[in-house]
């Protein structure tokens, strides 16, 4: 079947791009970023229709496994490098080809003025290999293989514009804090393999099933743990998501395609994938099930009152994937896929109609500094509005199916828990719209003429065809995705629950809390628009404290980064190192010098006596050992 | 005569061929050194083509005659799986390290080369000797030229640095001949494999006193090599004054000297000890790890900053060796190689930066990326390999030895999979203050992209580090044979004299 060609079309991309690039016109750079990723597509196409996904029947009951060659092997442990597809991998496969196809399109339009072109869809192709490896991926290992690549990428990519401090400070944040995350991962490996003796998924998941469900933490629950700890990283939720936020650095497309569409969804995918293991462990799972709500709940305040509109869209990333773990942690992890899919669609479409306002606007991302934009950017306004309405859960668009899936399984769960998700629901709601209706609605906030980076575009404009062109595309797939039932595709890996007859009064209230949030932006930002500010000075210190996030990054900085830093500096290398175990060695060699002055007459200059002096020195170091009781 | 006896007596005669260039031909110098360090490394493939480990002890190109003949030395030399790479290692970096030195090097070219050729002989030696007193030797033999590299091709403390490397190192050996000898006394013989034949036979029984002792005498000549926590303070200033070409040896080779040793004697020979030490070795293994990590973050030389990042990736070889597992002992090994290659790619690299700039101030660079794109990848891409990407070479050797010591101490590995967070954080801080930012006007005038001479030096490293990533069928099972064999005798001698009831307890502790 050749599942290798799949990663590796963009591989070949990658590496025609990024090795003769430079020298290449931009449309020879555009066909091969671009093409390569549309065969990766359309390859991915014909193996699924080849293994029988588009005919009836029941295609891919069991995984299809491709074996190349041995990676490591090592005593009894054998890694391979072996790729996989099962349902699970074709719903992947399908979002990250198909959504990166359109990101890719829009990219040539978006980046066409932009520095370092070959260079940015050099990365944006690597990105696409590693993240196909990742979902292909047969065993752990090789997972993350592409975990770490996607993250490499992830750092190119927010530090594309490197000569911004701010750029490459947030590359390496989003590095370091996933390194931390997958810390987690990796020890979870460590067990699994002192456990299981093996990392193929075949293997372990078989291994799992016979095993008695861990009703106290044991070494499942700690495997799990340990997983969930890389998702957390990866996929930005409490404590981890701080990353994310600053991600934005990069451009527009990427902030689409990476920190949105597709890899902060690994983590969902490898928590979907090792299910069973989850599925063994109720403790680990409850955790899931409550950072993701944590997660959901509090980073829906912060996107409450922030004012540049890719951090509005950031925050609203960090929530919905939230509200993906709270899907999984509830049981629920076909409908966890099922938002992964429709969050790709019309997250995506969220930050390229952003890139498509920012293009509009020269730059602009302040949201204070719009306003009015329906006149001068339509075809934006209306994607825009698919996607908005999309997130917000109005039915019968995509977001209200996978949401009231999963809030209908947290209902099953704890109901307490369903209370939350509706509650930010309803802040989803707002926080979209707000950043909509202050887009596109109301006076224009801003000036006509120069911009400063003295293009002196004059009134917004419209993107071009290949930037709308895709918007389109998502905007249709926000709109109709839901309709793709991907429960009942995964129905043979995840139990469907029974389903209530009719429309349960959980969709209804979740529904209802949405619109109220569409109202509440309406009355606040259309009708009456000096509520806002009125509210902000009346609650200023909840205000205060969601508008700079809690303060979570300058926490994390005053407790681990700085004193670490310091530490090391001041105490390690200082004291520790130059003080105690240098002035040691030194003071040793003082000590020595100064005997030495007295031994001076040893030295004759005869190699004879120096070759004694050895001699009896060793001697006297035999005798030593001997005394010590070397001898029998 | 065998391929390996060619391969090792060639740069000696090479050191011998420089010496009569003539002194004022600095040119004929440089050439003669590639053209004979270029022809050594071609030879030393046929070694690991012809390479078969199917002999019973797993040696090959086996050459056993009499040197001295009272005492009894002999001139016994083989390679086997371990010995193997690590030689190739030698014969592959000794080029890179004279294209390195190529314009670098301006005064007393002749003398430069000739002793780093001179290096060479002496690090293939203690690599393939397989009777004590000849390692010794050759242990010594690799001193002086490093010392002499150090000391009149350094920077400015560059005496004190050689004079700290000589005293640090030649403590520790001091303490192996003592070991030696003693052995010799013991056995009447210094040959490796008849000491060997004589612990396994029971014929040489030692008390377990003694042979902590001499495990001890060994270790701590090899623990200072390593170097391990809290005997490295020799390595920061033996870098920092090192010029470019002994930073790439030092790093990539001769630190290997003291991870071998240890796999090679330390296991084989005092089983017993080197068990009831694991758990404490295991511990300053891991503070290394951490410790190198820290402090690495907190240097203003690119040079140090490297440094102890070789504390750091050091400290897993040691908690790999002496996790007593095939993963940890194969993820060593491959640690050991993989850390030639990438921090022997970073020193070369830090080396084109400080042609350019003469400066090894991290805070003197910024912005290089702009003036020198290439220069600027091709430093990630080592800066990749060294905080473990998955598919280049470190991360195998550093999930192997994790997953080794996951079984012999949960706790140690989750302490030691710290350093691998670290990692990132000092090499990426480095990458940011050095390459990104805006070029200074003064840095961009001085900073030339890769000439082709520096991409001959770099690209083969660049190309192993995928290669021994990607594909690690290519190294593995000969290491890993061999592995199987050295874990075997330590533990066939375990069983065979059981020790006291509170020694199996430790060692059960420690494993």
């Amino acid at each position: 079947m050749q599942l290798w060609l799949i990663p590796l079309l963009p591989l070949a991309g990658f590496a025609v791009n990024g090795l003769l690039g430079r020298r290449m016109s931009k449309t020879a750079i555009n066909a091969v970023a671009v093409g390569s990723v549309l065969l990766s597509f359309l390859w991915v196409l014909k193996t699924l229709s080849a293994l029988g996904v588009f005919g009836g029947g029941n295609p891919l009951e069991q995984a299809y496994t491709e074996h190349y060659y041995t990676w490591i092997q090592s005593g009894m442990l054998n890694i391979g490098v072996d790729f996989a597809i099962d349902r699970l991998t074709a719903v992947m496969l399908m979002i990250v080809t198909g959504v990166g196809f359109l990101i890719h399109v829009y990219s040539v339009g978006y980046m066409a003025h932009e520095g370092g072109y070959h260079r940015f869809f050099a990365y944006l192709n690597l990105f696409m290999f590693f993240m196909l490896v990742l979902v292909l991926a047969a065993n752990f290992l090789l997972l993350f293989v592409g975990w770490e690549g996607v993250g490499l990428c992830s750092y190119l990519l927010i530090g594309f514009y490197f000569t911004e401090k701010f750029a490459t400070d947030a590359g390496n944040k989003a590095f370091i804090v996933n390194r931390i995350g997958d810390f987690g991962f990796s020890l979870a490996v460590f067990l699994i393999v002192m456990h299981f003796g093996s990392l193929d998924f075949a293997t372990v998941f078989g291994k799992v099933q016979g095993m008695p469900v861990e009703s106290s933490a044991g070494w499942i629950t700690a495997i799990a743990f340990l997983l969930f700890v890389g998702a957390v990283g990866k996929s930005a939720q409490i404590p981890l998501y701080v990353w994310l936020p600053d991600a934005m650095a990069g451009p527009t497309p990427v902030s689409a395609l990476i920190h949105a569409a597709t890899m902060v969804t690994a983590g969902v995918y490898m928590v979907t994938r090792s299910s069973s293991i989850f599925l063994h462990a109720h403790g680990a799972l409850e955790v899931v099930a409550i950072i993701g709500l944590a997660t959901a709940f509090f980073s829906a305040t912060v996107g409450l009152a922030q004012t540049d509109i890719k951090k509005v869209y950031a925050y609203s990333t960090v929530s919905q994937l939230g509200y993906m773990f709270l899907g999984l942690g509830t049981g629920a992890f076909s409908a966890g896929i099922f938002h992964v899919m429709t969050h790709a669609f019309f997250k995506a479409l969220l930050f390229l109609g952003a890139g498509s306002v920012i293009h509009a606007m020269s730059g602009e991302q302040d949201l204070r500094k719009m306003g009015g934009l329906r006149k001068y950017t339509p075809i934006t306004f209306w994607t825009l509005l698919c996607a908005s309405v999309a997130i917000a859960g109005v039915p019968p668009f995509s977001g209200y199916h996978s949401k009231d899936a999963i809030l209908a399984s947290a209902y099953e769960y704890a109901p307490w828990m369903y209370w939350v998700g509706v509650f930010t629901a309803g802040m989803t709601a707002f926080y979209v719209f707000r950043a909509f209706f202050l887009a596109f609605f109301g006076e224009p906030r801003w000036k006509a003429g120069h911009d400063d980076h003295g293009h002196g575009h004059g009134a917004p404009h419209e993107s071009p065809p290949s930037m709308w062109i895709p918007l389109a595309v998502l905007a249709v797939l926000s709109l109709i995705g839901g309709y793709i039932n991907i429960p009942r595709w995964l129905e043979p890996m995840f139990k469907l629950p029974e389903e209530a007859p009719g429309i349960p009064w959980t969709a209804l209230v979740s529904v209802a809390a949405g619109l109220i949030g569409i109202a509440l932006a309406a009355w606040f930002y259309l009708i009456a628009p000096a509520i806002p500010e009125q509210l902000a000075r009346s609650f200023s210190t909840p205000y205060r404290w969601i508008y700079n996030k809690y303060f979570v990054d300058e926490f994390y900085d005053s407790v681990v980064v700085e004193p670490v830093v310091d530490g090391s500096r001041s105490l390690l290398w200082r004291v520790v190192d130059v003080g105690a175990i240098d002035g040691i060695v030194n003071g040793t060699g003082k000590i020595v010098r100064n005997v030495g002055g007295i031994l001076k007459r040893m030295q004759s200059g005869s190699i004879r006596s120096y070759a004694a002096w050895v001699v009896l020195g060793s001697i006297l170091v035999i005798v030593a050992i001997t005394m010590a009781g070397g001898a029998r | 005569m065998t391929l390996l006896d060619a391969v090792l007596f060639l740069p000696l005669i090479g050191f011998l061929l420089l010496l009569l260039i003539p002194k004022n031909n600095p040119g004929l110098s440089r050439m003669a050194a590639l053209v004979i360090s270029l022809v050594i490394f071609v030879i030393s493939l046929g070694l690991a083509s012809a390479f078969s480990g199917s002999a019973p002890d797993g040696f090959a190109f086996v050459h056993d005659s009499e040197w001295i003949s009272s005492p009894p030395i002999r001139y016994h030399v083989g390679i086997d799986g371990l010995s193997l790479w690590l030689v190739l290692l030698t014969t592959l970096l000794t080029p890179i390290s004279v294209l390195a030195s190529w314009k670098h090097i301006d005064h007393r070219v002749k003398e430069f080369f000739a002793f780093l050729i001179l290096l060479e002989f002496g690090l293939i030696g203690v690599f393939v000797s397989l009777d004590l007193f000849l390692f010794y030797v050759f242990w010594e033999v690799g001193l002086v030229p490093m010392y002499f590299l150090i000391g009149i091709w350094g920077h400015e403390r560059r005496i004190y640095a050689a004079v700290k490397f000589f005293i640090y190192t030649f403590a520790g050996s001091v303490l192996m001949l003592a070991a030696i000898i003693f052995l010799y006394d013991r056995t009447g013989t210094f040959d490796y494999s008849q000491i060997q034949s004589q612990l396994q036979s029971g014929r040489l029984a030692l008390s377990s006193q003694a042979e902590m002792l001499l495990f001890l005498a060994f270790f701590i000549a090899f623990a200072i090599k390593v170097p391990l926590f809290p005997l490295h303070t020799w390595l920061p200033d033996a870098h920092v004054e090192a010029p470019t070409a002994g930073s790439i040896m030092l790093a990539s080779v001769m630190l290997k000297m003291g991870t071998y040793g240890l796999v090679r004697f330390c296991l084989p020979l005092f089983p017993n000890a080197a068990h009831r030490s694991a758990h404490w070795v295991m511990a300053l293994a891991v503070i290394g790890i951490l410790y190198g990590a820290l402090v690495a973050l907190v240097q203003p030389n690119m040079k140090k900053l490297v440094a102890y990042s070789s504390v750091s990736h050091l400290g897993f070889v040691v908690l790999g060796v002496f996790s007593f597992t095939q993963q940890g002992l194969d993820g060593a090994v491959y640690q050991m190689l993989s850390h030639g290659i990438s921090t022997g790619a970073l020193f070369l690299l830090v080396g084109y930066l400080y042609e350019r700039r003469h400066s090894l101030e991290i805070s003197a660079y910024g912005g290089v990326v702009t003036p020198a794109p290439n220069l600027a990848i091709v430093f990630l891409i080592a800066t990749l390999a060294s905080i473990g990407l998955p598919m280049l070479n470190n991360f195998v050797g550093e999930y192997l030895v994790l997953q080794g010591a996951s079984y012999a101490s949960f706790p140690a590995t989750v302490f030691a999979a710290v350093g691998v967070i670290l990692s990132a954080c000092y090499m990426l801080w480095l990458y940011q203050r050095t390459f990104y930012g805006k070029a200074s006007e003064s840095l961009s005038h001085h900073m030339p992209d890769l000439s082709g001479r520096e991409w001959a030096a770099i690209l083969p490293l660049l190309l192993l580090m995928l290669w021994m990533g990607s594909y690690t069928q290519t190294f593995m099972p000969a290491i890993s044979a061999q592995n199987a064999r050295i874990l075997d005798q330590s533990k066939l001698r375990l069983a065979q004299s059981p020790p006291s009831p509170s020694a199996v307890r430790e060692v059960a502790n420690a494993r």
